[in-house]
């Protein structure tokens, strides 16, 4: 008599733990499952494409909404793309700016991962805690760029502009009491950086606080302890980077081994996990966050002590100011000439990487000489992660899955570009 | 260029020869063009040999070398008409044609070696089939899997022997590969819901393709030759 051995099941695309628009058809016999394929692409937009029809900085923006939680890092590894082939050299405040940002970035993505991971298997708490400390960086975002994500922060030779002296601050509203307005307004008094110091003081207490609620918690534990164990020649073979790739005990992060900015400048450890399942990438993702802190410490006593410019000097390829454009007849021409058709970039290729929040994020851009790249190709971390899936959910109950959908943190707008 | 890299290439050149033809870089990168018959080999040996042992693949990407270096505008002669933001874009060979140029499709590979810290790029030309055809790594590094998928999905290129070459990124039942340089960036067909139908209906796209800056190549002598990586031979 034939005999139903498994069945298959649609797991998304509109499903809450699948963060963001992922369809799983998962083959399972009972509640094990057998086989995981997924299907993206519901979010691709094409943004390689795009990026082709259009001049070199006009394709910044798109970067952020890549990886819609950790916007700089994108910019970052793009704008580092275009300054390798200009050859153009970043003054050293911007550097220190741009590794402060990466930091704030990482940590902004790790607690929304946080938060997400903690939701998927049942930890509501964390949403609600991570939240609170993600507006704060989100503050910084909107003080140094005017938007609290798509930053555009990053141009190819420095940043957009200094940090600035001041902090948006709230108004007063119905929703809001005088008394509860200047509590909030209150560390918001000084300069961005006194703020971000603030919120580095207070940050290892916040960490300690997610771990009392998570690190040793039973339920947890039972979900994650022992939950898609990757080994290590495993993880290289299918690709992982980042938490990833450490949290199977390699030892690789490029901002020690490649480093690039000033991040050798910087004092701070890599945590690699032992064991390879979620729980162990969970600690390094925490441990990850508390050096971040640490080096966003070091880049303020930095930028603190020392001034300068943050662009290079260097109008064929950045906008001169508009006082200067307003004043000087070559300016008006430099200005006219980049936001019309833009700079050509020497013929060639470049591939240029920084360690993601999510693992290696890479950009590999072809230039036949025009102002308009010729090819752009985005090496998304989630890409190569997320087709580890099958793998990593092969005899895991059903439960599982939005566990492993959690360790990857996933993000659809880097996996589908 | 670091001398660290100067003595790989000249390790890579020691051990495969005329296998593996280098590329002058701009940024001090390390590129090999492989021909596509040598690729399985010479990628095995990169993998396992303990000298070079490039364990991880980081990346895989098509390239489409159709309109390389052809600009919408001159910038060497004085135009007679003006420049205007209309673009009329050359016509392109179709895909219907039986042989393509042997420099039209390439496949490029990231190499990366965690024991030893470096980079590696190749390059390899898919030659003149129609459609595209190239041997997979899938059986080398694992991780090329999706890569590979989304290179068949996006630029139409076969790789022979990997295990589930199916579209990845786009839609269920799409046609075309949108990568190409000879399809339209606006697409070919529009959706929309249809009432009467009752479910979503494809119909050819109604929009204009529009050029709001013009693709310019401009001589620049700060990038002349001299600037550039040379290669000895």
């Amino acid at each position: 008599m034939a005999e139903i051995q498994s069945y298959t099941m649609n797991f998304g695309p509109q499903h809450p733990a699948a963060h963001g628009v992922l369809r799983l058809v998962l083959e399972l016999e009972g509640e094990v499952i057998q086989r995981a394929d997924p299907h993206v692409g519901l979010l691709h937009r094409g943004t390689e494409k795009l990026a082709e029809s259009k001049p070199f900085n006009q394709t910044i923006g798109y970067m952020d909404r890549l990886d819609y939680v950790s916007m700089m890092c994108n910019e970052h590894a793009y704008v580092m793309a275009i300054e390798k082939m200009l050859g153009v050299e970043v003054p050293i405040r911007a550097q220190y700016i741009r590794v402060m940002f990466d930091e704030v970035t990482r940590i902004l993505n790790h607690l929304l991962w946080l938060a997400g991971h903690g939701l998927d298997i049942g930890a509501m708490t964390m949403f609600l805690y991570c939240f609170r400390e993600r507006e704060d960086l989100m503050d910084c975002y909107e003080a140094v760029s005017g938007t609290r994500m798509h930053a555009t922060y990053y141009r190819p030779g420095g940043v957009y502009r200094d940090l600035p002296d001041s902090m948006p601050k709230y108004q007063e509203s119905k929703f809001r009491s005088k008394k509860e307005i200047d509590r909030l307004n209150s560390i918001r008094e000084g300069s961005l950086l006194d703020f971000l110091e603030a919120f580095t003081e207070k940050f290892p207490g916040c960490v300690d606080e997610y771990e009392t609620l998570l690190t040793d918690n039973r339920i947890w534990k039972q979900r994650t302890v022992n939950i898609a164990v990757v080994s290590p020649e495993r993880a290289m073979q299918l690709g992982f980077t980042g938490p990833m790739l450490r949290g199977s005990g390699v030892e690789w992060d490029l901002r020690k081994k490649q480093p690039y900015e000033v991040y050798d400048k910087m004092d701070f450890d890599i945590p690699v996990g032992l064991n390879g399942d979620c729980y162990d990438r969970y600690l390094v993702r925490i441990e990850e966050m508390r050096q971040s802190n640490r080096i966003i410490k070091q880049c303020i006593d930095w930028l603190r002590e020392n001034s300068g410019p943050v662009i290079v000097d260097d109008h064929k390829v950045v906008a001169p100011t508009r006082v200067e454009m307003k004043d000087d007849m070559e300016s008006l021409i430099h200005h006219f000439k980049l936001f019309t058709e833009g700079y050509c970039v020497p013929e060639g290729e470049a591939y240029a990487a920084v360690e993601h929040p999510k693992g290696e994020f890479g950009i590999y851009i072809v230039s036949d000489g025009a102002n308009k790249p010729y090819r752009v190709k985005i090496r998304a971390p989630g890409f190569a992660h997320l087709s580890a899936m099958s793998e990593m959910v092969e005899g895991h109950m059903l439960a599982d899955v939005v566990a492993v959908i959690g360790t990857q943190d996933i993000v659809f707008g880097e996996v589908d570009r | 260029m670091t001398d660290r890299y100067e003595t790989l290439a000249a390790r890579i050149d020691e051990r495969f020869g005329d296998q593996l033809t280098r590329v002058a870089s701009i940024c001090g990168e390390l590129t090999y063009v492989v021909d596509k018959a040598d690729l399985h080999s010479v990628a095995t040996s990169l993998r396992n040999e303990g000298e070079f042992g490039f364990e991880m693949l980081v990346d895989v990407c098509g390239v489409d070398y159709l309109n390389y270096g052809s600009a919408e505008w001159a910038t060497s002669s004085a135009t007679g008409t003006g420049f205007s933001r209309g673009v009329e874009r050359e016509p392109v060979i179709l895909d219907e044609s039986d042989e393509f140029d042997p420099q039209r499709f390439a496949v490029v590979y990231h190499l990366l070696s965690i024991q030893h810290n470096f980079r590696l790029r190749l390059r390899a030309f898919t030659g003149t089939d129609n459609p595209p055809m190239i041997g997979s790594v899938v059986d080398i590094w694992n991780g090329a899997n999706w890569f590979e998928r989304e290179v068949f999905d996006m630029f139409g290129i076969l790789f022979v022997g990997h295990p589930d070459l199916r579209r990845i990124l786009t839609d269920y039942g799409f046609v075309g590969h949108p990568f190409r340089k000879d399809f339209p960036l606006i697409g070919n067909v529009e959706v929309s819901y249809d009432v009467e139908k009752g479910r979503v209906a494809y119909q050819p796209v109604t929009i204009e393709p529009r050029t709001l800056v013009p693709r310019v190549i401009r001589d620049d002598n700060r990038y002349s030759e001299d600037l550039k990586d040379h290669v000895d031979g």
